[in-house]
């Protein structure tokens, strides 16, 4: 083991002597950790409870499964043997090193804007993590989206690199802001509706995508199912503690708030608001809500008084920090109700930060209601207190339950 | 051979409240600890899960939350000239397990003593005579009301208590206890919203003369973040908190006030499912070095640490003291010896209304939502013309209505059938209860200690509780119960029933799980297992921490005096003991 470290550290020294481009000054490896952490490496390259960056546990695609790699300086089975030039174009272009071509599960059309200077920092970072001998085996896809070199069709009609460009117009903050979101942040990688070959739809960005059984929900300023209601401060909150005075995170945002927003500088996040408030959703009108006497809301109401008001409280008001508002909440609001539906099946448990230590959870209800019960109090929830948005079926819910079973 | 395992500064035995506390207190001191829980690990979000956790069967009837006399059973006796049997079930009281202890499955009334409880045998010889004392133990605490009420603050905005004050710095407030100790702020929350019982109750108490007041609560009245940063809700009174885990995070407990924020540290560490079997002494006695424990595969493991803290329910503490040598056994017979010595309980007496027409609705309901009236309480009232001391409060708090076991019925109902079915059916919604809960002073015969036939399953003696009420205790009770008879007959039901203490201490049916006393505390070691810092005398690197140390017990529930001692103690170590360890008291 120290062996292999040893090893490792002298062809790090090799290369960076060579290239000229990683430097062992102090500030510059902060910067760099700095950057892992906005990028949120970890969350896809580390395990739970394993060593960081040494791969993580197995992405589940709509085409199949890609586990995240090794990307400590191990030259064997890491990026050890890897040149800054290879690093730089992985993340540039998705093509790391010996032309081997990435998937864009790793978000390589976001970090595509990343600065010069920025990928050196991380790039000095990366030099410093402990290396650890652990092969992956990255691309488990079924033919043919195994074969790599499917990816040079896939950037030819998805992907070109692009540079940040600042607006000349906007204020340093929001252009902050955006290079944050847009790159690093690589909020688009869950918030952006994805076409059918699996890329944003840049037309529609940050508007909501689905995957892996979640909805991660609309993010631009849309008044009803994006943030219009939240104020930069309520943006900053959720993203720094977890919890705002409407909402507290669970699912996958939970984790990425864990390990990656509640370390964010207070500036950046403030930035991430100031640009989100400025991004338009689709302008679309809210819908009406369904009828009181409609028979699915009837049904529904019943089961919400009986299992839902006692945190949630009958009127969707829900408590500050512990049981998340429903009343005119956007992701309620949301069209696609993936999300609610898998909550209301599996449960959730909120996130645990330093400031918002408490972790509250919904408990899972699927062993007590079936599809219909599900189907007609997200229906209620979703067309009461100010809510409107399409009923959920029964069928979804059939789906949603089959799916997570999977 | 037990496994030996590398060093920590503490090892504390029991992870519920007070363990939750000190293990939060020590670790934010810097010290590497690890808590050990002979339970499992029970955490809100996965076991009291909203969707089942009110199932009266599972958990009032089954007791799904208690210690299971397979794991630990006692035995029990009123006196010495009984031959001790162990319990098959427990009954009298019932103690808790798991991570969050009896603290999770409590109601909730979080009291403070009053001032001259905790100087009691000083003040009552001043007031009424040394002979007045002449049938009990009583003694002094060793540290005053004034020392505590920073602790008891402390406890009290932890855990988000809902209630009023009724003496702030001195002035008696409108609306609280008069007789309360004075304190130095409100309590962090105001009063739960009144339910229709205490209310007709705080009416009549009031036309009697008297100063009912509502209850000190940990069901939450409102949405509440504790100085840990640990949110709380509104409690929702649905009344499954007694016997139960509170699913909506609206009753304190170290799952909902503490271990959130514990959890996170990495100097902590909970092993659960491990059972201390001792504490470890070094040659000389006067050191331990640690703690053995046996997990649930049967494997035996040696603990060592600097300082080891018992944070288990009261009379484990007192077991793992007698069967790790700390402390001189008491003997009834020449009165020496400490540990096992001052054994108290709680003497109880209810009373309860028929009424016809109202609408109590039972289900509205919380462990400590409801009205007290102490003006019978403790000091509270002149002993002098009376032939005993002490007092109870007098309490009418409506836990619940819960379907199984909330069956109120006139004396002289049939048990079952349709006549009881139909008077079920009438006074479900028309009894009105309440009750005296009354102190509990020390004699010499009532004690614990190891019994001399009995074992556990690893062949360790089971813990003996010799006990009865005192004739002093009994002459109390019975003059409070009619107390709550003039009470009863003002709120105007159509039948009054008024029951009244006994002598001959059951140990079957369910009476109180506040058991106190044989490890207290106090100024002499002759009288006493531990010093004012709940130190042990003998053995200055073990802390005894829990209602263990009550000298004797008050006619309040022990939680909110336990919760100040965990924060006094842990003040102890942080600001005395850990800058040089040793005796903080020189006998």
């Amino acid at each position: 083991m120290k062996k292999a470290a040893l090893i490792a550290g002298l062809a790090a020294a090799t290369i960076l002597g060579a290239k000229g481009f990683a430097s062992d000054l102090f500030d510059r490896i902060e910067a760099g950790r700095y950057q892992a952490v906005l990028a949120d490496c970890s969350a896809c390259h580390t395990r739970p409870g394993g060593k960081p960056f040494a791969g993580g546990l197995p992405l589940q695609t709509p085409f199949g499964a890609l586990v995240p790699s090794n990307i400590t300086p191990d030259p064997a089975t890491g990026i050890g043997s890897w040149s800054y030039a290879d690093f730089r174009s992985a993340l540039k272009t998705g093509i790391g090193k010996n032309g081997k071509r990435l998937y864009p599960a790793m978000p390589y059309p976001a970090y595509s804007t990343l600065k010069e200077a920025d990928i050196a920092d991380l790039w000095a970072y990366f030099q410093k993590v402990e290396p650890v001998s652990n092969r992956v085996v990255s691309n488990q896809l079924p033919f043919p989206f195994s074969i790599r070199t499917s990816m040079v069709g896939w950037n030819w009609l998805n992907f070109s690199p692009q540079e940040f460009k600042p607006d000349p117009a906007k204020s340093a903050a929001w252009n902050r802001g955006a290079y944050l979101v847009n790159g690093a942040g690589h909020c688009g990688t869950c918030h952006t509706p994805k076409s059918l070959t699996g890329a944003d739809k840049t037309g529609e960005f940050l508007r909501g995508g689905n995957l892996q059984s979640w909805y991660a929900p609309d993010l631009t300023n849309d008044p009803h199912k994006g943030l219009g209601s939240w104020s930069a401060d309520d943006i900053v909150a959720y993203l720094k503690t977890g919890a705002n005075r409407f909402d507290i995170a669970s699912g996958p945002m939970a984790e990425a708030i864990t390990q990656s927003t509640s370390k964010w500088a207070d500036a950046d996040l403030q930035a991430v608001a100031t640009y989100l408030k400025d991004v338009k959703g689709d302008g679309a009108p809210a819908p009406q809500p369904l009828a009181a006497n409609d028979a699915a809301m009837a049904a529904g109401k019943a089961i919400y008084l009986d299992r839902c008001s006692a945190c949630h409280n009958s009127t969707g008001a829900g408590q500050a920090a512990l049981f998340a508002t429903l009343a005119k909440a956007p992701v309620i609001n949301s069209t696609d109700p993936t999300s609610l539906i898998r909550v209301v099946l599996q449960g959730s448990q909120a996130v645990s930060t330093a400031a918002r230590p408490t972790t509250p959870a919904m408990p899972s209800f699927g062993w007590n209601l079936d599809d219909a019960d599900v189907a007609n109090v997200l229906t209620y929830v979703r067309n009461s207190w100010g809510n409107a948005a399409p009923p959920v079926t029964a069928g979804q819910v059939k789906d949603l339950r089959a799916a997570l079973k999977r | 051979m037990a496994r030996k395992l590398p060093r920590k500064d503490v090892v504390i035995v029991g992870l519920g409240w007070t363990g939750s506390i000190l293990a939060h207190e020590l670790t934010d001191a810097g010290l590497e600890v690890v808590a050990i829980e002979r339970g499992p690990w029970r955490d809100t979000a996965t076991d009291f899960n909203v969707a089942y956790a009110p199932d009266e069967l599972r958990y009032a009837v089954r007791k799904d939350l208690f210690l299971q006399p397979a794991q630990e059973a006692m035995t029990m006796r009123n006196n010495v000239s009984q031959t001790a049997l162990p319990m098959r079930d427990y009954g009298s009281f019932l103690p808790g397990t798991g991570v969050g202890g009896a603290g999770t499955h409590w109601n909730g009334h979080t009291w403070r003593f009053f001032p001259s409880d905790f100087v009691l045998k000083t003040h009552l010889t001043e007031r009424y005579g040394a002979d007045r004392l002449s049938e009990l133990q009583v003694q002094d605490w060793g540290v005053t009301y004034d020392e505590l009420e920073g602790a008891f603050d402390r406890f009290e905005y932890l855990c988000g208590i809902s209630g009023k004050a009724g003496n702030l710095n001195g002035a008696i407030q409108a609306g609280g206890n008069p007789f309360e100790g004075s304190r130095k702020r409100e309590y962090p929350l105001p009063p739960m919203q009144m339910t229709y019982a205490p209310t007709l109750f705080a009416e009549a108490a009031r036309s009697k003369g008297l100063h009912p007041f509502p209850t000190p609560s940990a069901n939450l009245s409102g949405a509440y973040v504790n100085p840990l940063g640990i949110a709380m809700g509104q409690c929702t009174a649905c009344g499954f908190c007694e016997r139960f885990g509170c699913a909506n995070y609206s009753k304190s407990s170290a799952h909902t006030t503490v271990l959130p924020v514990l959890m996170r540290k990495s100097n902590f560490e909970a092993r659960t499912e491990c059972e201390v079997l001792k504490i470890n002494l070094a040659a000389d006695g006067k050191t331990a070095t640690g703690v053995t424990y046996i997990d649930v595969n049967g494997e035996i493991f040696e603990q060592p640490a600097d300082l080891v803290l018992l944070n288990a329910y009261g009379l484990f503490n007192v077991r793992l003291m007698l069967l790790s040598g700390i402390g001189k056994p008491y003997d009834p017979a020449s009165g020496e010896g400490v540990v096992g010595r001052n054994y108290c309980y709680q003497t109880n007496a209810s009373a309860q209304v028929f009424f016809e027409g109202k609408s109590m609705n039972p289900f509205i309901a919380a462990g400590a939502l409801g009205q007290t009236v102490d003006d019978y309480n403790g000091d509270a009232f002149d002993h002098g013309p009376l032939n005993f001391v002490g007092g109870a409060g007098i309490n009418c708090i409506p836990t619940n209505g819960r379907p199984i076991q909330y069956r109120p019925v006139p004396p002289g109902t049939p048990r079952w059938g349709a006549a009881w079915k139909e008077a079920t059916k009438q006074y479900y919604n028309n009894t009105l209860t309440f009750s005296s809960q009354g102190s509990s002073y020390a004699t010499r015969g009532n004690y614990l200690d190891l019994d001399p036939t009995y074992k556990d399953r690893f062949g360790r003696p089971l813990l003996r509780v010799t006990f009865d009420f005192p004739d002093n205790d009994i002459r109390m009770s019975n003059w409070v119960s009619d107390r709550m008879k003039e009470i009863a007959d003002a709120l105007g039901g159509k039948q009054v029933v008024v029951g009244k203490q006994q002598k001959g201490w059951n140990s079957v049916p369910y009476q109180s799980t506040h058991n106190t006393g044989g490890a207290i505390m106090g100024a002499d070691p002759k009288t006493s297992a531990v010093n004012r810092h709940l130190q042990a005398w003998d053995v200055p690197n073990v802390f005894v921490i829990g209602a263990s140390a009550f000298p004797q017990n008050a006619g309040k529930n022990p939680t909110g005096p336990v919760g100040a001692l965990a924060y006094w103690a842990a003040d102890s170590i942080r600001n005395h003991y850990l800058k040089n360890p040793g005796k903080l008291v020189e006998a």
